[in-house]
């Protein structure tokens, strides 16, 4: 790969992406041995910095270098500097005063990544910054995509939700659209953000018209405080209007795809029909997840390879 | 007493409507004589020949800083910087530790600039006690000790019934109301412009509208009670329409623009950098085309640089905690000569105008003239010159500049102060 450091999909050449797919093909298997340990990564040391809560990102980059025999160490925000007051550039300093070899973070601020990577020999790999990107994200969906339809050219993808906040969403407009999907957005008009359609997608605000002939259905988590900052009315109604349920799964294909990134909220972006369908890919997306982490992390650590 | 002779230059005095090549002999702190062919012995001589010879540059919208933020600027680096620039005259914000809303505050500056200064300063004062915008400043006392206008800048009267009893009362003396127009609510926690821009880049935008919604305001407040008010920093394509308009009809507004909001658009900010993180935002390119529009039309009367330095710490961090604002005043004159004088869209006249006899009228001073008995405000540009934009030697404290290493047209020879060389 051409990259250094992983900060967003926007980054990325198209062969940059189907090399890192291509790759966890070959990583997923290493997750179903009987003895889950390799010495690809066998001596670097990777941090898992993360200025968010998160369980399952950060789970998931912690085993996925650790079947690649890394050492991982965790700092989330509690714990770290940032309420000491230090900032992101010395907090960059003071691990490579330690030798670290990988910085996984994740934080609220769009960006703050490249700002770190400015600061690091270390690799860079962003969990998610603000309401820009989660490469990794959309990189074990655009995964699962593939390896249930065999390719994402041509395919209809449909995304609903709160796109506005979702750096899931714009991870996977700028892959999907890359890669040749048809991206098709759906959501109240209060949680599309301004001139979307310049990154190449379809902008609906019925849910059902958006999902005629659709591919692949993605939910994003639809988050409380939203209602209270006059985003929408209440939970009731936007189940009622955005909500996937087995009435707008009728307009899609019948091998639609259903995934979601999670948590999911039962009921309220999705039904639990939905989520527990044989449509479902939404544990799926989880494993994969682990396989394309493994992908990155070997890819990002092995100079001049391509 | 000293004695300057400028030859052979390009005298540009929009007050008389004069272009012409003459010369200018100063006298200690006046201007003695222009003219062709003039002679003086013992003067300093300037030659002067295929150079612009504007009055002195005024500069209404800076933030010096001082007192509070000394680490951003003081009086002294600030004026040095003005100095550079091309500026004889410039206005401080009054957002201070403590704010200016005090005769004390006032009194302050103007003594400060006095001993430090290199350039002569006005300060603005608040419209409301702390910038707060609950009770008024003492405006009247502040007017009889030299407030050169009245700004909340940057912290906006969000208030509407506040702000039509700051311009009723300011009206007694016809003082100016600056408004920096921002809807608070509407803002909210936007980094940069929203738009296509700001979608792709993942980034919090500042909508258009929530600087329209309040330049509409403040054109139907100015109406209603006919006080003189001021659209700072004026940046979008609506705000500069609803402008021309009310100017039409004869409301009594008027309005700056910044040399950013004329030469950048939030294409600028794809990269992160926070030096393009400026409040308002860089704007987008339809919006900067109506920027430009006004400017040529007049409906923006004043090219002001809302300088804004800041400390690295305050910008070399991420994009959304980074401060808002640019270092403009060294990068002012080399803007305006590239994007607007060069390609045709001001005559030299219309250039001094903008940023010497507006301000000068808008702020009452005795300056942006150049005639005999006229004080010696002199600014000498070089509009030929090629620069290119050296944020590390900047005079200002403030390196926050989105032009470093920007190749750009137009140098400040010399700027001349009541008659002292300060370039």
């Amino acid at each position: 790969m051409r990259i250094k450091n992983l900060l967003g999909i926007r980054d990325l050449s198209n062969e940059d992406i189907l090399q890192i797919l291509d790759t966890a093909v070959l990583m997923k298997p290493i997750m179903e041995t009987k003895n889950k340990r390799t010495t690809y990564l066998m001596g670097k040391i990777l941090v898992t910095l993360f200025y968010e809560n998160s369980t399952r990102t950060r789970v998931s980059f912690e085993l996925a270098a650790k079947y690649l025999g890394a050492t991982t160490t965790n700092i989330s925000s509690s714990a770290s500097s940032v309420m000491k007051g230090e900032t992101l550039i010395d907090t960059a300093r003071t691990l490579q005063a330690m030798g670290v070899d990988i910085v996984v973070m994740r934080h609220p601020m769009t960006a703050a990544h490249r700002l770190l990577a400015n600061h690091l020999n270390a690799v860079v790999i962003n969990a998610g910054d603000g309401i820009n990107e989660h490469p990794t994200q959309a990189l074990l969906d655009m995964f699962t995509i593939r390896e249930k339809k065999g390719t994402l050219k041509g395919l209809k993808v449909v995304i609903a939700g709160d796109i506005l906040h979702s750096r899931v969403a714009r991870s996977n407009i700028w892959g999907l659209t890359k890669l040749g999907a048809r991206v098709v957005l759906a959501g109240p008009a209060t949680l599309i953000p301004k001139g979307i359609e310049k990154m190449g997608v379809e902008v609906y605000h019925d849910i059902k018209k958006a999902a005629v002939d659709a591919d692949v259905i993605m939910g994003l988590r639809i988050q409380l405080e939203r209602q209270k900052s006059g985003l929408f009315p209440s939970l009731r109604e936007y189940n009622m209007l955005f909500g996937i349920d087995e009435y707008v799964l009728e307009a899609a294909r019948e091998d639609v795809l259903i995934m979601h990134p999670g948590p999911t909220n039962r009921g309220v972006e999705m039904s639990s029909e939905i989520i527990d369908s044989d449509n479902s890919a939404i544990e799926e997306q989880v494993t994969n997840g682990v396989a394309v982490r493994m992908a990155i992390l070997y890819m990002l650590t092995r100079e001049g390879v391509s | 007493m000293d004695r300057i002779l400028i030859k052979g230059g390009r005298l540009i005095d929009p007050a008389s409507d004069t272009d012409a090549v003459k010369d200018i002999l100063v006298e200690g702190s006046r201007i003695v004589q222009t003219g062709s062919g003039l002679n003086a012995g013992d003067a300093t001589l300037i030659n002067a020949e295929g150079m612009l010879i504007f009055p002195g540059l005024i500069d209404m919208h800076v933030h010096l800083r001082e007192p509070g933020f000394e680490h951003k600027e003081t009086i002294e680096s600030g004026t040095g910087s003005a100095a550079v620039g091309g500026f004889t005259t410039i206005a401080c914000m009054p957002n201070t530790n403590p704010v200016i809303d005090s005769p004390a505050m006032v009194e302050y500056i103007y003594l400060k600039a006095e001993k430090e200064g290199r350039v002569k300063v006005k300060p603005i004062a608040a419209i409301t006690k702390g910038q707060r915008g609950e009770e008024l400043s003492p405006i009247g006392e502040l007017v009889r000790y030299g407030a050169a206008a009245f700004s909340d800048d940057g912290h906006p009267v969000s208030g509407s019934n506040l702000m039509r009893r700051a311009m009723e009362y300011a009206s007694m003396w016809d003082a100016l109301i600056i408004s920096h127009c921002e809807d608070l609510e509407l803002s909210r926690d936007g980094v940069m412009n929203e738009g296509d821009m700001s979608t792709m880049l993942g980034m919090r935008g500042i909508p258009s509208v929530a600087e329209e919604t309040m330049v509409a305001r403040e054109i139907a407040l100015s109406r209603y009670t006919g006080c003189r008010v001021h659209i700072a920093h004026i940046s979008t394509k609506a705000s500069v329409e609803m402008v021309r308009l009310a100017k039409a009809e004869g409301v009594r507004i008027s309005a700056e623009a910044t040399p950013h909001h004329f030469s950048l658009t939030d294409s600028a900010v794809d990269g992160y950098s926070s030096m393009t993180k400026v409040n308002p935002p860089l704007r987008s390119e339809e919006d900067v085309e109506e920027v430009i529009r006004g400017l040529k039309d007049g409906t923006i009367d004043a090219i002001a640089t809302d300088h804004a330095p800041h400390h690295r710490d305050d910008k070399e961090v991420e994009y959304t905690a980074a401060a808002f604002g640019i270092s403009g005043l060294e990068t002012a004159v080399p803007l305006a000569v590239t994007h607007l004088l060069r390609p045709g869209i001001l005559t030299p006249l219309q250039m001094a105008e903008r940023m010497s006899l507006a301000p000068s009228k808008l702020l009452k001073l005795d300056a942006g003239y150049i005639a005999e008995g006229g004080p010696a405000d002199i600014t000498i540009i070089d509009p030929e010159a090629e620069i290119t934009v050296d944020a590390a030697k900047f005079v200002s404290k403030g390196k926050n500049s989105p032009f470093d290493g920007m190749k750009l047209w137009g140098r400040v020879v010399h700027t001349i102060v009541e008659g002292r060389m300060t370039r």
